[in-house]
């Protein structure tokens, strides 16, 4: 170890080390702090008011429903995205000719922006009125046309919303249980077949499921990270000029009008729920990664 | 069986086809054509003349919010790759004192979600007076914590026969690095370089924070202007759309591979 090391060291680091420092760890330290004061339209603000955000945070209906809303998302999507694209990779991994052509179709989405796609399923598949796609062919088997973003009772947005997530995001989730599958080694199902078992349901609950455990445990661990992130959509399919209905609120849309959004900026009640959202994903993940681990 | 496999995939390739098939009818489209009340798959003609419209629409900033996108998705690449890939070998290769440290805190970064620290850092950039620039759209995402690990590990893993030819060679550590380190990892800068560009090209929620005069939209924050205010012709907005997937799409298909290997590179080694 010499002192031109330790100078080459900081020659390649350095660079990266303060925008890390400038736009990481001050922005989060900063927040932090003002989250513990009256923040309205100002960063630097000087009125300390202890927890008294955080309290409002967790007493406030809207931000608590948010958190509990997008858990029951999350319980739906994430073993909906985990089945389905483990269903389609296993069909992908055993078919020879056109596996390339297949793979490329469910993987293409993700080229796809989350803009782009909430105007395809606002506009276009799931329009309230008659010449939407879907409520065109509801009505060749007589269905009157559904308003499905305008509909609370039943609230029918939740169709447009997870039948785009899964669209888009399959692909990805695919293309990583092929990867894993194409790494499970060739005689293990022939030492299973030798020994009795059934191509099928069999094998793939004692080896392929199995060998497949760390893609599984990074499938279901990055998909609940971004259900709990979600935005885009929603943002985009449910928002309108006039600003966001009441329901399906994710977190991340009630902190953007909260701090950013409209009229006023209030950092500090923007500060603590997003303190408060970092700590439940972080519990969660912690809670899942046990579990599945164990 | 193996009919039925290929009849279950082709049904599911055809709806995952479905949406940009959509993106192109309705792009090509007249309004009434999209809005009649028996709703065909095939309208009669392409309206190719749309393209016209769309770009003369002075109301709709379409070419210029391309242009940003364009702009911003590029320096983000090049320059992500660059930082990263120095701290990344620097913290593998160099011997230093405290690098474990220094490692550590690019570690603790990965812990914290990306999507929550918008509100913060819109609170420095604005101080540093960066809003509806494009400094304040670049610069904040140049810092990734998760690429700079990944390198790290990659770079662990580079030959060491290779580094010390170059060091008897006289090359110095830049020297090292830049003639003998990246031209044997092309493949692997290629794979992380394609993520980069398609994260930046579709990201939202911080170009919708940051870029908040006309001038600074990238083409996903005039996208959704344009589709919460409803305040356009749908087929113009349709084809806006196609437009905006069209570099992606050719990125996608052209390199692929790379994209394959950087989401299995990103997504398992995590």
């Amino acid at each position: 170890m010499r002192r031109s090391d330790t100078r080459a060291f900081w020659l390649f680091v350095g660079p990266f080390a303060v925008g890390l420092l400038a736009f990481v760890y001050v922005p989060i330290g900063w927040s932090a702090a003002l989250s513990f004061f009256d923040a309205r339209n100002t960063v630097t603000p000087t009125d300390f008011v202890g927890l008294a955000n955080y309290a409002d945070m967790l007493t406030d209906g809207p931000f608590l429903r948010s958190l509990g809303t997008f858990s029951a998302f999350a319980l739906f999507i994430v073993p909906t995205t985990f089945v389905l694209s483990l269903g389609l990779a296993l069909l992908v991994n055993r078919i020879t000719v056109m596996q390339a052509f297949f793979r490329s179709v469910f993987f293409l989405p993700a080229a796809c922006s989350y803009v782009v796609a909430s105007l395809v399923w606002k506009l276009s598949i799931f329009n309230g009125v008659r010449y939407g796609l879907a409520n065109t062919v509801l009505g060749w088997f007589g269905v009157d046309p559904i308003a499905w973003v305008g509909s609370t009772d039943p609230p029918w947005y939740w169709v447009v919303l997870v039948t785009l997530r899964l669209w888009l995001q399959l692909g990805f989730y695919l293309i990583l249980f092929i990867a894993g599958l194409q790494r499970i080694p060739k005689h293990l199902y022939e030492a299973a077949w030798i020994d009795g078992a059934k191509p099928g349901w069999q094998t793939l609950r004692y080896i392929t499921l199995p060998q497949l455990r760390t893609t599984s445990v990074a499938v279901l661990l990055l998909n609940l990270i971004a259900a709990y992130q979600a935005f885009d959509e929603f943002y985009n399919v449910l928002g309108t000029a006039q600003g966001y209905p009441p329901f399906a609120r994710p977190p991340l849309v009630y902190l953007y009008y909260t701090s950013l959004g409209s009229g006023e900026q209030d950092f500090g009640h923007g500060g603590a729920g997003a303190v408060l959202l970092a700590l439940v994903i972080a519990a969660v993940t912690l809670v899942q990664g046990k579990a599945i681990t164990r | 069986m193996k009919v039925l496999r290929y009849l279950a995939l082709s049904v599911a390739a055809v709806v995952f086809l479905l949406p940009f098939y959509l993106i192109v009818r309705n792009g090509l489209a007249t309004e009434a054509e999209i809005t009649a009340r028996d709703w065909r798959f095939f309208p009669d003609q392409p309206h190719w003349e749309n393209f016209g419209e769309l770009f003369g629409d002075p109301a709709v900033p379409i070419l210029r919010s391309v242009l940003n996108s364009t702009v911003v998705a590029v320096l983000q690449t090049a320059g992500q790759l660059l930082l990263c890939s120095l701290a990344g070998y620097g913290l593998a290769r160099i011997p230093y004192r405290h690098a474990d440290k220094v490692f550590y805190a690019v570690l603790a970064t990965l812990m914290i979600p990306a999507a929550v620290t918008f509100v913060p850092t819109f609170v420095v950039v604005s101080a540093l007076g960066w809003v509806s620039d494009l400094r304040g759209l670049v610069i904040p995402g140049l810092f990734s914590g998760f690429t700079a690990f990944l390198f790290r590990q990659y770079f662990r893993t580079f030959p060491r026969e290779l580094e010390e030819a170059a060091r008897i060679d006289g090359l110095g550590h830049w020297g090292t690095y830049w003639r003998i380190v990246v031209p044997n990892s092309r493949g692997f800068f290629a794979a992380l370089g394609v993520i980069a560009f398609m994260t930046s090209w579709n990201q939202f929620l911080w170009p919708l924070v940051i870029a908040q005069d006309q001038g600074s939209w990238t083409v996903q924050v005039a996208l959704s202007v344009f589709l919460t205010a409803q305040s356009i012709n749908v087929h113009e907005l349709f084809l806006a759309a196609a437009v905006s997937i069209t570099p992606l799409v050719v990125v996608f298909l052209v390199l692929q591979r790379f994209l394959v290997r950087g989401v299995v590179e990103s997504g398992i080694k995590e």
